[in-house]
């Protein structure tokens, strides 16, 4: 059995680990790329959103290495994502590609029902080294997210632009290479390499990105809006992190002190009481939150016909009027063309400098 | 005399304005950009070198447009800049008190909500290009109407047809039908102008606070057709500043001209790089599996810049890409 998995941002890194140490033999797709998403889109239903085309071309990749086995995360609700693992699978089918699945879906009423599809990947490993193997990748998930968290504030600081960059390129290999056992100096020798980075002290905008996790979390999707607000002095925060998602919806918030979507769905109750799918309330409920953190302003970020995003859309005006919080929307789809993606960054964040260039002249 | 340059290279035009010493707008020049931007910004500059009075001190010099960064540097701009802020700098200027400014392009359009002159809120359009100048010149050729005629002819109407205007593909079929209907040229082109508003206003205007005064600038905005359509549709009075086809340029002329009051010297290369032999190429770095396609443009033989690359182990090689 040779395991692949889409790829979504740096998950890979936390899976790779989890599989590794239950003696699985993994295949990691090729990052996601303009050829992922020419293979995938070519195969998907037009109408369907980015991910899953995406997700289809890095299986389609990922078996030319030899991988046979799908882990796949599911869903539930209303958002269609919940039902891409079976249909890709059934694509995959249609192509001739030999594939077998394994859905990972949030439990529905105990943590058990996950372990139990684990378990068909394990087989008869002891549960303590599956719980084990879990709780590893979960640490590496979270050790991502730390680093991650440090690029974002350090980019708009750095002394040289791509430092910062350079840096979380090396840090995050050393986790990703990381044996069980030693990952402790490995989290440490990768922050180390973070906290060297020279930077100046200045002061920065902050946006918060909110939005759908998919386009959130892999900077193919969201053509590295990340680091291009970095690099146009902005110091960047997403309301979604892998670990938090992780904790949230795999393990039902069984680790206690991690920012969880719980806070959003408080926060959201001023313009949305119902979950309308995918991300919708988190986003209208973190945005609430980041007007309150003292944010300068709120991207959004969404695929192209994605409804709960559609939805938290056409309320977010209201909430930029009620708080004076500038927001803006930036939907992504196959587009590579990155001059006008640029054009409405450097326009938005032009926006927030003026902003509060004015407020200081009246304060 | 001193003066300011400002360039906009846009997908479908090359514009250039000269500005004097007081940022008022004395020449400007209008050129097909033809998808070839470096012949376009070395041709305008000769244009307008001829324009601008003699022995005139150019004191900076600003870039717009999605070419901004290719001109920017083969003229060597102080501030290289988007269209958005371009676009309200010129137009809050210009027009003192404006709330909205729509603005209609070749490929784009965009609408701007200032607030005490400064920008609040703005869109540009994302999937479509069904509001955009393109869409009426084709549909102008479709008609044989020249589009310079197209404006005075479609207030000769006396009832626009209805026209479908969310999609340009599906707008296309159905004034195909409405002509194939027998419906009078003026009729279908009155139509066509409000389907256009319609798609702007539901698409690029969604959910945006649109109070006056409004200005409209941009290259539709030459279109009277438009004028009276966005008057109708908005039941306000529209503006049309005099250098509505520019505003993008003059804007970052202005941005140009306030960046170097601060004492700041030009890095302008003077109008004989409209003469120098500027060259653009590009290669696929295979560093890693990002494989950028990094653009490099090179003056004379030598490598000036470099783009295009995510780690900026490429572009750091030459110089920090001026984003200011």
């Amino acid at each position: 059995m040779k395991v692949t998995f889409p790829h979504m941002g740096n998950l890979w890194i936390c899976l790779d680990a989890m599989l590794q140490y239950l003696g699985i033999e993994t295949v990691v797709p090729p990052p996601s790329s303009k050829k992922t998403l020419n293979l995938g889109s070519k195969h998907s239903p037009e109408f369907a959103c980015m991910p899953l085309k995406l997700n289809l071309g890095n299986f389609m990749e990922a078996s030319e290495r030899g991988a046979d086995t799908i882990v796949m995360a599911g869903g539930c609700g209303p958002c269609r994502f919940g039902y891409y693992a079976q249909v890709e699978h059934i694509i995959l089918e249609d192509l001739g590609y030999k594939y077998s699945l394994v859905v990972m879906e949030p439990p529905e009423k105990h943590i058990s029902e996950l372990l139990s599809r684990i378990r068909y990947i394990t087989g008869n490993k002891p549960w303590m080294e599956v719980i084990r193997g879990i709780k590893f990748g979960y640490r590496k998930a979270r050790a991502v997210d730390r680093l991650e968290m440090a690029a974002m504030r350090k980019r708009p600081l750095e002394k040289r632009a791509g430092q910062t960059d350079t840096a979380l390129t090396e840090a995050l290999s050393i986790i990703a290479g990381s044996a069980y056992g030693k990952l402790d100096d490995a989290i440490a020798r990768a922050s180390e390499i973070m906290d060297q980075i020279p930077v100046d002290r200045k002061p920065v905008l902050k946006i918060g990105l909110v939005g759908e996790i998919y386009t959130l979390l892999e900077p193919f999707a969201n053509l590295d809006i990340e680091r291009k607000l970095g690099r146009l002095g902005v110091e960047v925060d997403r309301s979604i992190y892998l670990s938090e998602w992780v904790n949230d919806h795999l393990f039902m918030g069984l680790i206690k002190g991690l920012r969880s979507s719980s806070l959003y769905i408080k926060s959201s109750a001023p313009y949305m009481r119902h979950f309308v799918g995918g991300h919708g309330q988190e986003t209208l409920g973190a945005a609430v939150y980041y007007n309150k953190k003292g944010y300068d302003g709120i991207i959004q970020v969404l695929p192209f016909t994605c409804m709960p995003e559609i939805v938290a859309q056409s309320i977010l005006p209201g909430f930029s009027r009620d708080t004076g919080m500038p927001v803006m929307t930036l939907i992504v789809d196959e587009q590579t063309g990155e001059s006008g993606y640029l054009t409405r960054l450097e326009a938005f964040v032009d926006l927030l400098a003026e902003k509060g260039a004015r407020k200081e002249e009246l304060a | 005399m001193i003066g300011f340059i400002g360039l906009d290279v846009g997908s479908v035009s090359t514009n250039i304005v000269f500005l004097d010493d007081e940022g008022k707008v004395r020449e400007s020049v209008y050129l097909r950009t033809n998808g070839r931007p470096i012949p376009a910004v070395q041709k305008g500059l000769r244009q307008i070198s001829r324009l601008v009075p003699l022995r005139t001190v150019i004191r900076g010099v600003g870039a717009t447009g999605s070419g901004r960064h290719l001109a920017g540097i083969i003229a060597g701009a102080d501030v290289i800049k988007n269209e958005i802020t371009s676009h309200a700098t010129a137009s809050s200027r210009l027009v003192p008190g404006v709330r909205t400014v729509l603005e209609i392009g070749g490929q784009d359009s965009k609408i701007i909500v200032l607030r005490d002159g400064i920008v609040a809120d703005f869109a540009m359009n994302t999937v479509c290009a069904a509001g955009t100048g393109s869409f009426l010149d084709q549909q102008a050729a479709r008609l044989n109407v020249k589009i310079e005629d197209f404006g005075g002819l479609s207030l000769k109407a006396s009832s626009p047809v209805r026209i479908a205007g969310r999609c340009a593909v599906f707008a296309e079929s159905d004034m195909i039908h409405k002509q194939q209907m027998g419906y009078d040229l003026p009729d279908i082109l009155a139509g066509l102008c409000e389907a256009l508003v319609r798609n702007y206003l539901n698409n690029v205007g969604k959910g945006k606070d649109i109070s006056g005064p409004v200005v409209f600038q941009g290259g539709v905005a030459a279109n009277l057709g438009m004028r009276s359509a966005f008057e109708r549709a908005l039941n306000k009075e529209i503006i049309v500043p005099p250098n509505y086809d520019v505003m993008g340029a003059v804007g970052a002329a202005m941005l140009a001209r306030d960046y170097v009051s601060r004492g700041a010297p030009t890095g302008f290369k003077g109008f004989g790089a409209a003469e120098t032999d500027f060259h653009a190429g590009s290669f696929e770095c295979d560093g890693c599996p990002n494989c950028c396609e990094v653009v490099e443009l090179s003056e004379n033989g030598a490598v000036i810049a470099r783009w295009g690359d995510r780690c900026g182990k490429w572009s750091n090689n030459v110089s920090r890409e001026k984003i200011s």
